[in-house]
């Protein structure tokens, strides 16, 4: 390895919300890139090239919008890049991001992932119909909810870890004003008598639909330094970055734990230098859409053995007062613009280690996990971001 | 702000799919932002299936469900959409499979989503055909919901023989049938 | 800069419409080659990227059913821009670069036939301005192309004269869709398919792919004779206000030229992606081609055009033609976005 050093210095995110009518596409975007810009105490003149990400073009309506938001991104003469990794794209962008720093060949990179799900009809754009292939009349949650079934038979989990899971997470929104979902009425009973959409997932238990943009600028050493200097808050050191792909559907394949996931995992903390990650890492934002994935990522990430992460759930270590906080934030549960919500794990994570997470701060957190999936839950991206320089 | 003055009409399409509304640009005035702009755009692709897929759906115009392996490889993927994903090879020999299979999980719906939801709630499976190494998602009929369980056995049923047609909606829905359940422990990697 | 090398390059046939195989079993075939003729397995390469997009295939996540013909079992190291594949080829070497891989396998497809092509590349534009009037992208060309006959850039048969060269070219390339040509004079004969664009003045529609090894030096010495060294890559972006932009213009390959060092050495061979005529003469003023460079032996996109490949195979034109022998260096440049706004410009070299 000889990977430049690399840091989150600059962090910006829009208010999320079902539908930001306030603001065209490009104004949701600059939203959060000025916000990011004034964290680094940088402007758009100190940016050597904007790496985007997002999910499907169908949701917004725009083939490869990037060259249409060129200006507004302020990439006019300047290197853009497009990433889609469905929904581990975030946090792929984000390493895309981390590249063209470690590579050596540039300073100072923008990176911005973002959804405007209220434009188009999201299930629409997620899976419209084509003529020859058989319709999921079960819905999206319906692809999945049969791992997460066959997941509670192996573990032999009770039946309200969802609920614990969800009900924590949406707690911890309330912590976070740039949450989607503020709900501080929210009970273990009021998840629980929700409807039940795709037993065992019920309404509560799954992620809303969001509009929202996040941006971090990424900086090499020197950058990062003079940044931190200046704005005086520590940069988050990536201490490690990976991904991992597997095929959607494929003989030997595991939708509970899939291997893609254990060996993203694994490498990223060889990378840095993590060898019993419950112990070591301080916070996790992990990638929760469907509330069961929490017991189930604590296992694939190595926190639990196999079939045990729900202890770690039903016991409290993911609550923010335990020892392995999960989701300070509010996670996807709380908010989910799909092309964002793995940037905004990896966002939330620097935030963690620079101290700036205000009400959802985990105090004297130095270690943090971004973790990010998408597709069949087989497409991952993960890294490590530390306060302390590698 | 009404819905109505929220969703102004101010897009064209140049080929009168949508009528074009007269606009008032005085009444644009400088306090009223536009909040929505409503622009349609409509496509038409025809698409291929491919070849693979296209043996799939023959077959099931005949009844039957064929799953396709590649030559290096024994693993029998239904429906085929040409390769073998871990090798990255094409499937070039084609299996018969099933028709009955198992369960390998299901969820219960409630909310169904297009034109071919059954009525909520009902089951969603992944049904692996015998002699298949991956599961089909299908609709589960026929048998009270509390007593579906994974490693159940089940059967296909088909629209009348002079509906058929290259659909994966020859097959309506699956039902039990009365074998003993496959231990669950079989089912995993082939979900 | 760590030395990183094209070492093998693999193209489908073009074609209008391949409408007997979906994505995976068109592209499955070039994946293959690229890696066999090498000698090597997908377990030999350390990072995979692609490039395609949504909005040609009419498909959410089409990237991922195309996976399959990797072969990405045990996982791997993977990613997938919705770009032309010069840009995932460029994220391959960043990742070479900062030492995550030694080497990269690099593939770009589309399939451009299920869909109504020049109204579908109409969404790519500025959604509140441009797209709702639904201008499609050969008339748009059409008003990049009157720009330059205003400003004496260029003239008709000039135009004609760079159509004619590359399609004679194309005789040689076995891949390219459309070989041979008539006449300058019988061309200029012709009637306007949007004013002043002439048939011969627009790219076919093609379906097809390309799949591309990138190694390290080490690797690069292992698996090539002669590897195709890039020493030099960059891309940049121009503005999407085309009103607000000199058409006749491209300053982002001008940038991307000087950064990836086009003018530190002679160049033998240029392969442009332009795929209307008039382009070819943007392209290479602003990568300020002389006389002498050969430009297009591949016949070029107006020869084959296959959308999200057309500017990797750019990219793997050259690269072969240095692996052959027959150049010692050459530029690649590869385009996105309609009226070349957006560029990437490689520097390729033998040893």
């Amino acid at each position: 390895m000889s990977a430049n050093r690399v840091a989150v210095v600059g962090v910006g995110q829009t208010q999320y919300s079902a539908v930001r009518g306030d603001v065209s596409l490009p104004g949701l975007l600059r939203e959060a890139v000025f916000r990011a810009l004034a964290d680094a105490h940088m402007t758009m003149d100190d940016i050597d090239a904007i790496v985007v990400g997002k999910a499907p073009d169908f949701f917004e309506g725009i083939m490869m919008p990037e060259t249409y938001l060129a200006e507004a991104l302020g990439a006019v003469g300047k290197p853009l890049f497009r990433v889609h990794t469905a929904g581990s794209v975030g946090g792929s962008t984000a390493i895309v991001a981390a590249s063209h720093i470690e590579s050596g060949v540039h300073e100072r990179v923008l990176t911005i992932g973002w959804q405007q799900q209220s434009i188009s009809e999201a299930m629409w754009a997620l899976s419209f119909p084509i003529p020859f292939q058989q319709q999921l009349v079960a819905g999206a949650g319906g692809y999945f909810a049969p791992f997460i079934r066959e997941y509670v038979r192996r573990s032999n989990a009770p039946d309200d870890i969802g609920i614990l899971v969800a009900l924590k997470d949406r707690l911890n929104a309330l912590k976070n004003p740039y949450a989607h979902l503020h709900e501080p009425d929210i009970t273990y009973d009021s998840v629980k008598e929700s409807f039940m959409l795709w037993e065992p997932i019920r309404f509560s238990e799954t992620c809303p639909s969001s509009d929202g943009a996040i941006a971090l600028v990424l900086a090499g050493e020197a950058a990062a330094e003079a940044s931190a200097a200046s704005s005086g808050l520590p940069p988050a050191w990536v201490l490690g970055t990976s991904m991992r792909s597997e095929p959607a559907t494929a003989s030997g394949r595991d939708q509970v734990n899939p291997l893609a996931g254990i060996e993203c995992a694994a490498d990223v903390y060889r990378q840095a230098g993590i060898t019993n990650p419950r112990e070591e890492v301080d916070v996790v934002e992990m990638y929760v859409p469907f509330s069961w994935y929490e017991p189930m990522w604590l296992e694939n990430l190595g926190f639990a053995p196999e079939g045990e992460g729900w202890k770690m759930t039903e016991a409290g270590a993911t609550q923010m007062d335990g020892d392995l906080p999960v989701n300070c934030s509010g996670g996807v549960l709380s908010t989910n613009p799909i092309g964002a919500s793995g940037m905004i794990r990896f966002g939330e994570a620097a935030m963690q280690v620079r101290g700036q997470a205000g009400d959802h701060q985990i105090d004297g957190a130095q270690l943090a996990l971004g973790h990010a999936y998408g597709g069949a839950a087989q497409f991952y991206a993960m890294w490590v971001v530390s306060s302390d320089k590698p | 702000m009404s819905p109505a003055d929220n969703d102004r009409v101010i897009s064209t399409m140049p080929t009168g799919l949508w009528e074009q509304p007269a606009i008032s640009t005085p009444d644009l005035g400088d306090e009223e932002p536009v909040q929505r702009l409503r622009l349609p755009a409509s496509m038409v692709y025809r698409y291929n299936p491919g070849q693979a897929p296209t043996r799939y759906l023959r077959g099931l115009a005949q009844k039957k469900i064929l799953g396709e392996r590649s030559a290096s490889n024994p693993d029998v993927y239904v429906p085929s959409r040409g390769m073998n994903p871990t090798e990255g090879t094409p499937t070039s020999e084609q299996v018969e499979v099933g028709p009955k299979g198992t369960i390998s999980s299901f969820c219960v719906v409630h909310i169904g989503f297009g034109v071919n939801a059954p009525p909520t709630p009902f089951v969603s499976a992944l049904i692996l055909p015998d002699g298949a190494a991956v599961s089909l998602y299908g609709t589960l009929l026929e048998v009270p919901i509390e007593e579906v369980r994974i490693g159940m056995r089940v059967e296909p049923v088909w629209v009348p023989d002079d509906q058929l047609t290259t659909s994966s909606e020859n097959i309506t829905h699956w039902r039990p049938i009365d074998e003993p359940d496959v231990p669950a422990e079989q089912l995993k990697g082939h979900m | 800069m760590k030395d990183v090398a094209v070492v093998s390059v693999a193209q489908s046939d073009y074609v209008r419409a391949l409408s007997h195989l979906n994505e995976v079993e068109m592209i499955q075939p070039v994946i293959r080659q690229a890696l066999d003729q090498i000698g090597v397995g997908i377990s030999d390469i350390g990072f995979t990227c692609s490039g395609s997009s949504d909005y040609l295939a009419g498909q959410a996540f089409s990237f991922v059913m195309t996976l399959d013909a990797v072969g990405a079992w045990p996982p791997i190291m993977e990613s997938h821009v919705e770009m032309d594949g010069a840009w995932a080829l460029y994220e391959a070497w960043l990742k070479i670069q900062a030492g995550h891989a030694e080497t990269a396998l690099v593939y770009s497809y589309s399939k451009a036939s299920p869909g109504d092509l020049p109204r579908v590349l109409s969404r790519q534009l500025d959604p509140y301005y441009y797209a709702p009037l639904w201008p499609d992208s050969v008339a748009l060309a059409g008003l990049q192309a009157r720009a330059m006959l205003d400003e004496h850039k260029i003239d008709e048969a000039e135009m004609a004269g760079i159509a004619h060269r590359n399609r004679e070219a194309a005789r040689a390339n076995p891949h390219a869709q459309i070989k041979g040509s008539a006449t300058i004079d019988e061309l200029l004969a012709e009637d306007y398919l949007s004013d002043p664009l002439r048939l011969h003045d627009v790219p076919p529609i093609s379906d097809g792919g390309v799949a591309v090894v990138l190694a390290s030096a080490e690797k690069a010495a292992e698996w090539a004779d002669r590897p195709a060294f890039i020493r030099g890559i960059d891309h940049r972006v121009d503005s999407h206000s085309f009103g607000a932009r000199d058409l006749t213009r491209a300053p982002s390959i001008a940038t991307a030229a000087e950064k990836a060092g086009v003018h530190d050495g002679k160049i033998d061979v240029a392969e442009l992606h332009a795929p209307f005529t008039h382009q070819e003469k943007i392209v290479a003023t602003e990568l300020g081609l002389g006389d002498d460079v050969v430009i297009n032996p591949s016949g070029g996109p107006l020869a084959a055009n296959a959308m999200m490949a057309a500017g990797l195979v750019r990219i793997g034109e050259v690269a072969n033609r240095i692996m052959a022998g027959e150049a010692d260096r050459g530029v690649a440049h590869a385009t996105s976005g309609h009226l070349l706004q957006q560029n990437l410009v490689c520097v390729l070299e033998g040893n």
